[in-house]
């Protein structure tokens, strides 16, 4: 663990109505590191995402980005403190084409982060440079997720929340978007990625956090992890 | 008939066609981006007039006739807009995450303010506006003379339309709006600030009505009604071409003017009613409108929304209590007092009955009148046209409220949310109108008079009695069905659909059913309302009458039981005690429903309850 974390959560704890859903996560990113968030259907991989975005309406506990405390703002600016946020259901904007849909995530350049133009974009996912002008709605699973990563990176993130980029896609796809992330870390991005998929995440990440019935069960290195079977079998899909 | 004139009749629908697109536009954008379906937006309208008759006279004097009038009317507008930024600022904001009742409720508040501060400022007389300069003439088309001013009108719809295309698809604010109309809660998670985006669009939108209300200038006064007059059927070109859909509200308003056009050569008692039947039509065949997408959810749910629980030993002691009273009342109150209470067991019981379908069946009905005025007009039309006395007459009050509802609410259990409520509203306006231009059979706008009760049941306190048994009984009965099984499952099904439709419940076999009974006694209330004033008129269908049993409903609050109760007997006693005091009676009212909606969600009765059980818990 780096003493430089960009992202740091210490006792989130939220709710959907009076269901209590997250009890006590705690979790940090350093600089440049892909950390992996791993848990299985229900196990509160996506609350926890959403809650440090702002997108919960009760959350409880700290949150801060480079230092910067999130806790009390609402989800907009915490975007322009620079997080990213690219959610699991991907939320493209169906009526926008490729372009409008990246000019809505597009924010001013920011010290200390990636800087990102549509035509850099553009050399990152070949795909949508040839479908510029198509409606959002008229795009593969796949396309749609390159974009919804695409818009995040508009806004120069100095870190993102990325909530499983691999589900529902087929494998050509899923290893194109383990390259992608592999080049965005190059970047030097700093990404929290919310995944199942074990064999996804596991090229990917330098640490790993379990999750299970909204505790962190388990935290170490992705070689630490892979090499403890029963920690896999209790807490994961396999 | 010659086809030249029918030409010119289609010119006179899109004169028509532009200013409904004009205000319904602004109408659709603000309630794509905020999902608030702004009744005010009439009053933006009717401002937009009156701001033009001020500015024209004042500036015509000071710049010279053409250009005087010309800028006076985008100024008007640019007026308009702000008022809309202070309506958001100060009020929207505060209810962005309300359930869309208090939206509504919230929005039809600032109507009423509007209206007495426009007599207050502008009088209750029509003001005529200046022609045209350089537009006061006629063309002649085919033979027949055409005003020129109306050409500019039919002009300014697809300039708008053309202008507004371009805002959305060549501005980045546009796009911004557009995407916010798709999914708000996303833009705001890519950085954009959504409050000051909704500012902006409450600018548009008011700018827009504004701008519709001045142009109008030259061809209608200025005029204390311009504003319910025209937002019933704004709402309904919004809902035919898609909430949210700029271009469906040109189709729509298009569709609506042109059907009105020549609906008036061929049947011209229906003009009134015609939008709002083309508008049920088309939601059963397209629930979300001609170009509109299905809603995600937007429901909230209310406000401390929690179980029901039958009466503790306590509170059936206090119901005794309470009935032993309004008992023994008549013996101590004068004949004054007993019409009073009276009258507060009938608007208790519509109260109640709405509450019935809202709180337990999770359907806001802006039209909850209907049903009060088709019982009572039921009764009336058989005591004036037949002769019958009144207990055979009073039976006709449930059965014709129970059938409107019975069919009307097939209708509206399909739809859920702002839909539904705007389709409560278009069939209140259906009866409304009905009642309103069917003159030989309604009497129109006089209404019925002379419908007393026979001669035993004439006396006050005999009445007061009889109001007591019967208004009780049916707040009895829904009482126990909210109880009963029925109960639970409307509940249930409230609270998720998704589940109720998983365990088998046909939930819409039973939301159908909770409207017909809600309408039947509301129509046993409006029965019971007729014999006591002795007549009957269409403001008993009227927006208004729907808007105070919502407020009755409010005050009480919603998720209790006695609520209604509570908020039917302080409103009645408000509107008595207050009305004759003040001219500014609608101004109160709707100060009352600001203060409801933003301070106190729960209601008087939720509110005090709370208090009761945070106290008992504390000690
Ligand atoms: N909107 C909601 N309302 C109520 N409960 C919810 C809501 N969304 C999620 N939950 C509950 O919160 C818990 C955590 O859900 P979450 O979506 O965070 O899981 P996840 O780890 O992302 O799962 P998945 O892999 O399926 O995406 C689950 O038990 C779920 O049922
Ligand atoms: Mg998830």
């Amino acid at each position: 663990m780096t003493d430089a974390s960009v992202l740091k959560v210490e006792g989130l704890n939220a709710f959907y109505g009076r269901a209590h859903i997250l009890f006590d996560v705690a979790l940090e990113v350093g600089k440049g590191e892909v950390v992996a968030l791993l848990g299985r259907n229900g196990a509160g991989k996506s609350t926890t995402l959403k809650s440090i975005m702002g997108l919960l309406a009760e959350v409880r506990g700290t949150r801060s980005l480079d230092g910067q405390n999130l806790a009390r703002l609402p989800s907009f600016r915490i975007a322009q403190s620079g997080l990213g946020y690219v959610p699991e259901e991907r939320r493209i904007f169906t009526g926008l084409t490729v372009m409008e849909n990246l000019e809505v995530g597009r924010q001013p350049p920011r010290q200390g982060a990636p800087e990102w133009t549509p035509e850099k974009l553009f050399a990152l996912f070949p795909n949508l440079a040839e479908m510029r002008d198509r409606p959002g709605g008229r795009m593969s699973g796949g396309e749609q997720q390159m974009l919804t990563i695409a818009r995040t990176l508009m806004g120069n993130p100095r870190a993102i929340l990325l909530d499983e980029p691999s589900e529902g896609l087929a494998p050509v796809i899923v290893e194109q978007m383990a390259r992608t992330i592999a080049e965005l870390k190059r970047e030097g991005l700093t990404v929290l990625l919310s995944e199942q998929n074990l064999y996804f995440a596991k090229e990917l990440s330098d640490r790993a956090y379990v999750i299970e019935g909204g505790r962190i069960r388990y935290q170490c290195t992705m070689a630490e992890l892979m090499a403890d079977d029963a920690v896999r079998h209790a807490y994961l899909t396999i | 008939m010659d086809p030249a004139f029918f030409f010119i009749q289609f010119l006179s629908g899109l004169a028509s066609a532009s200013n409904l697109f004009l205000i319904a536009c602004g109408l659709t954008i603000i309630f794509g981006v905020t999902r608030i379906v702004n009744f005010a937006h009439g009053s933006f309208y009717m401002l937009g007039a009156y701001f033009a008759y001020t500015l024209t006279q004042q500036m015509m004097a000071l710049l010279g006739d053409a250009l005087g009038f010309w800028l006076a009317l985008p100024i008007a507008a640019v007026a308009v807009g702000l008022c809309a930024v202070v309506m958001e600022l100060i009020l929207l904001r505060r209810i962005y995450r309300s359930h869309e009742l208090f939206q509504l409720l919230a929005t039809f508040g600032v109507v009423l303010i509007v209206q007495d501060l426009v007599q207050e400022v502008w009088g209750p007389e029509e003001l005529f506006g200046p022609r045209a300069p350089g537009f006061t003439s006629f063309v002649v088309i085919f033979g027949f003379r055409f005003p020129e001013y109306q050409l500019v009108l039919i002009a300014a719809g697809p300039l708008v339309l053309g202008a507004l295309w371009l805002l959305f698809n060549r501005t980045r604010w546009g796009t911004l709006v557009r995407a916010a109309t798709q999914d708000r809660e996303m833009v705001g998670a890519l950085g954009v600030n959504q409050a000051r985006l909704f500012t902006g669009v409450l600018f548009l939108g008011g700018f827009l009505a504004g701008l519709a209300g001045a142009l109008q200038l030259p061809v209608e006064p200025a005029n204390p009604f311009m504003d319910v007059n025209i937002i019933a059927e704004a709402f309904v070109v919004t809902v035919i071409g898609g909430m949210g859909n700029v271009l469906g509200a040109f189709l729509a308003a298009l569709i609506i003017a042109q059907l009105q056009a020549f609906g008036i050569l061929v049947f011209p008692e229906i003009t009134l009613v015609l939008p709002f039947l083309v508008m049920a039509l088309v939601l059963v065949v397209r629930p979300w409108g001609l170009l509109g997408k299905p809603e995600t959810s937007t429901s909230h749910g209310f406000a401390g929304d929690r179980p029901l629980r039958p009466l503790s030993r306590t509170q059936q002691a206090l119901v005794a209590a309470l009935i032993a009273v309004l008992l023994l009342l008549p013996l101590v109150v004068g004949e004054y007092s007993q019409k009073l209470a009276l009258e507060v067991f009938i608007y208790a019981l519509f109260a109640f009955s709405l509450n019935f379908i809202m709180g337990a069946g999770g359907m806001v009905s802006f039209g909850h009148a209907a049903y009060f005025g088709l019982g009572g007009y039921g009764a009336a039309l058989l005591v004036h046209h037949l002769g019958l006395n009144m207990e055979l007459a009073i039976l006709a009050a449930p059965i014709a409220a129970g059938l409107g509802a019975l069919l009307f609410g097939w209708f509206v259990v399909r739809l859920s949310g702002v839909y539904l409520a705007m389709l409560t509203l278009a069939f209140a306006q259906i009866v409304w109108s009905t009642a309103f231009q069917w003159v030989e059979l309604t009497g129109g706008d006089n209404g019925l008079i002379g419908i007393w009760p026979s001669q035993w049941a004439s006396d006050r306190t005999v009445y007061y009695y009889l109001t007591l048994l019967v208004c009780g009984a049916a707040i009895a009965f829904l009482w126990r069905a909210s109880h009963a099984p029925f109960g639970y499952t409307l509940r249930a099904g409230r609270d998720s659909t998704v589940r109720a439709d998983a365990i088998g419940i046909d939930l819409k076999r039973h939301q159908w059913l909770a409207f017909a009974l809600a309408g039947t006694c509301a129509g046993i209330a409006g029965g019971m309302f007729v014999f006591s004033k002795g007549n009957i008129d269409p403001g008993s269908l009227a927006i208004p009458t729907s808007v105070d049993a919502l407020v009755m409903v409010l005050l009480g609050g919603i998720q209790t039981l006695t609520g209604p109760l509570v908020g039917g007997a302080v409103f009645h006693l408000l509107e008595a005690y207050i009305l004759p005091l003040t001219d500014y009676w609608r101004a109160f009212l709707g100060a009352v429903i600001l203060v409801l909606v933003i301070a106190f969600p729960m209601g008087l009765a939720g509110f005090l309850r709370d208090r009761l059980t945070r106290e008992e818990s504390a000690s």
